[in-house]
């Protein structure tokens, strides 16, 4: 996994136990993610995140999404959520499955290979990746 | 203000037209709106329109006539028909224009929408990664809301059956054959619980609607249909929309919800005073979710309603007459246009199979779109 490339810079921590990079508004501590990278950074403190959370929605991405999608071939289905990592914020990611997905379920951010040079985060279920 | 009438309406049946380009089906709903109401070209004092992805409206005088014509282009996305309604709506109870057209077309490519992140000031780690499709959206979105309301896939499969018995009536939708509820139910899934049946698709089309004042629809001989308001809104803070990596942990209400208030609190009637109701039917899943966010039933109440059939042509409230997007498909220009034509032609008791019983008096249209519009009307016979 180390050497992977990761999908875009800033997106998460370099730590053994990464965590995404969140913006802190300055004007009223509101939380989004990732953390801005136009003119807009400027209103924004950098945040690391929370590693888990809770399933906020789900759905499986049934068919091959077209350009600028650059996942791995042959297509295979893939989990797409929103995760809520409680008093921050719900994020928007990839998940590591397909099967077993329930609305509240804990969930714990993963980096996982995405196309075999570069990773991308994910999320599992389950509180420890 | 005056009171504002629709006197002609004209369509370009939806689907696929080869050969055709969208803004010559936009001239073909003109001629028929104008002949609809026994006026010519020459009689338009102002028109707003346009499309998506199939050019602007003011160069239809090439073919309409070069009669100096004020056209205004409108390039509001989903909102485009209801936008240019709302202005065309305004030209004249402002008092300035006595006949105005609103005019909506589209073509658009085969297949789900293709976005790229650039566009929508997004990185492009976005679109790489997968996370960047409206139908995700759509499913997140509903997903949540049947976990919450205790909504059941069979009632979205409800909701396809119906558009498609209601298209199979009607002349200008694209889907023209009933599904039966088993075979819409076990299709193959696109998103997670939304199956292919419960997607509608990009398509073509065009509507042209001809406003006037009360005095010129009298002139004409026309019965007064009345636009009572015609409200367009964006989104609030906190609404869940399109396209979004992230959302606030502190959740607020769609832009849905703001139109619609605003528009039974002009027209001064109720939810409960409704007759006929378009509502923005993209997914299975947002009719159901659009009928709460307009006021017509509580939030989880839809499983009983549809149970027991109250949006059906022969229910209380019939929603989706026509067949909505479900059965018409997409053409994003024209989409919200449609609604309004259809409505109009339930108020005149014109729609042949797919009348609403019961003489309806009022009227409803709902359209919904990225990245946060909706815009809401109001008819009134």
């Amino acid at each position: 996994m180390s050497k992977l490339e990761p999908i875009a810079s800033g997106l998460w921590t370099e730590e053994a136990e990464p965590r995404l990079i969140g913006g802190r508004r300055k004007d009223n501590g509101r939380i989004v993610f990732p953390m801005p990278t136009d003119d807009s950074r400027d209103a924004f403190d950098a945040v690391p995140l929370s590693r888990t959370g809770k399933l906020w929605s789900w759905t499986i991405q049934g068919f091959e999404p077209k350009f600028p999608y650059a996942g791995k071939a042959p297509f295979r289905p893939f989990g797409v959520a929103y995760v809520e990592l409680p008093g921050e914020v719900i994020v928007e990611t990839r998940l590591t499955t397909t099967e077993g997905l329930v609305i509240g379920m804990p969930m714990t951010l993963v980096i996982e290979d995405f196309d075999g040079q570069r990773s991308c985060f994910a999320f599992a279920p389950g509180e420890k990746a | 203000m005056s009171d504002v009438c629709i006197i002609g309406i004209g369509i370009h049946p939806f689907g696929r037209t080869e050969g055709r380009s969208g803004r010559d089906q936009g001239v073909f709903a003109v001629r028929q709106a104008l002949g609809d109401a026994g006026l010519e070209w020459p009689d338009i004092e102002i028109a707003y329109g346009g499309s998506s992805a199939a050019g602007a409206a003011d160069v239809m005088v090439n073919e309409l006539g070069l009669t100096g014509v004020p056209i205004i282009n409108v390039a509001n996305g989903c909102a485009t028909g209801g936008s240019s309604l709302a202005s065309v709506y305004s030209a004249i109870a402002s008092g300035e224009f006595d006949i105005g057209m609103a005019v909506g077309f589209d073509k658009h490519d085969r297949g789900a929408f293709n976005a790229k992140p650039a566009e929508y000031g997004l990185p492009d780690w976005y679109g790489e990664a997968g996370l960047m499709l409206t139908t995700q959206f759509f499913a997140l979105k509903l997903q949540r809301y049947m976990g919450l309301y205790g909504i059941s896939q069979r009632t979205l499969g409800r909701v396809a059956e119906k558009a498609f018995e209601n298209g199979a009536r009607c002349d200008h939708a694209w889907r023209r054959s009933p599904v039966d509820l088993e075979t819409i139910l076990n299709a193959p899934m696109v998103n997670d619980p939304l199956t292919k049946y419960m997607f509608c698709s990009p398509a073509e089309g065009a509507v042209a609607l001809i406003l006037g004042t009360e005095a010129k629809a009298r002139a004409l001989g026309k019965p007064a249909i009345r636009l009572k308001t015609s409200v367009m809104r964006t989104r609030p803070a906190g609404s869940f929309e399109v396209f979004a990596p992230s959302l606030d942990i502190e959740r607020g209400v769609s832009p849905t919800v703001l139109a619609s208030r605003a528009a039974f609190e002009k027209a001064g009637i109720g939810p409960e005073d409704i007759d006929v109701a378009q509502l923005q039917d993209t997914e299975s899943g947002a009719e159901i979710m659009h009928m709460a966010e307009n006021g017509f039933c509580k939030d989880g109440d839809q499983e009983q309603w549809f149970a027991e059939g109250r949006t059906r042509l022969d229910g209380a409230l019939p929603v989706n007459t026509d067949g909505g997007c479900l059965a018409c498909g997409e053409p994003i220009g024209a989409s919200g246009l449609r609604q309004v034509y259809e409505n109009v032609v339930q108020l005149r008791g014109a729609g042949g199979a797919r009348q609403v019983q019961g003489a309806p008096k009022t009227a409803y249209t709902h359209v919904y779109g990225a990245p946060g519009v909706s815009a809401v009307t109001i008819l009134e016979r």
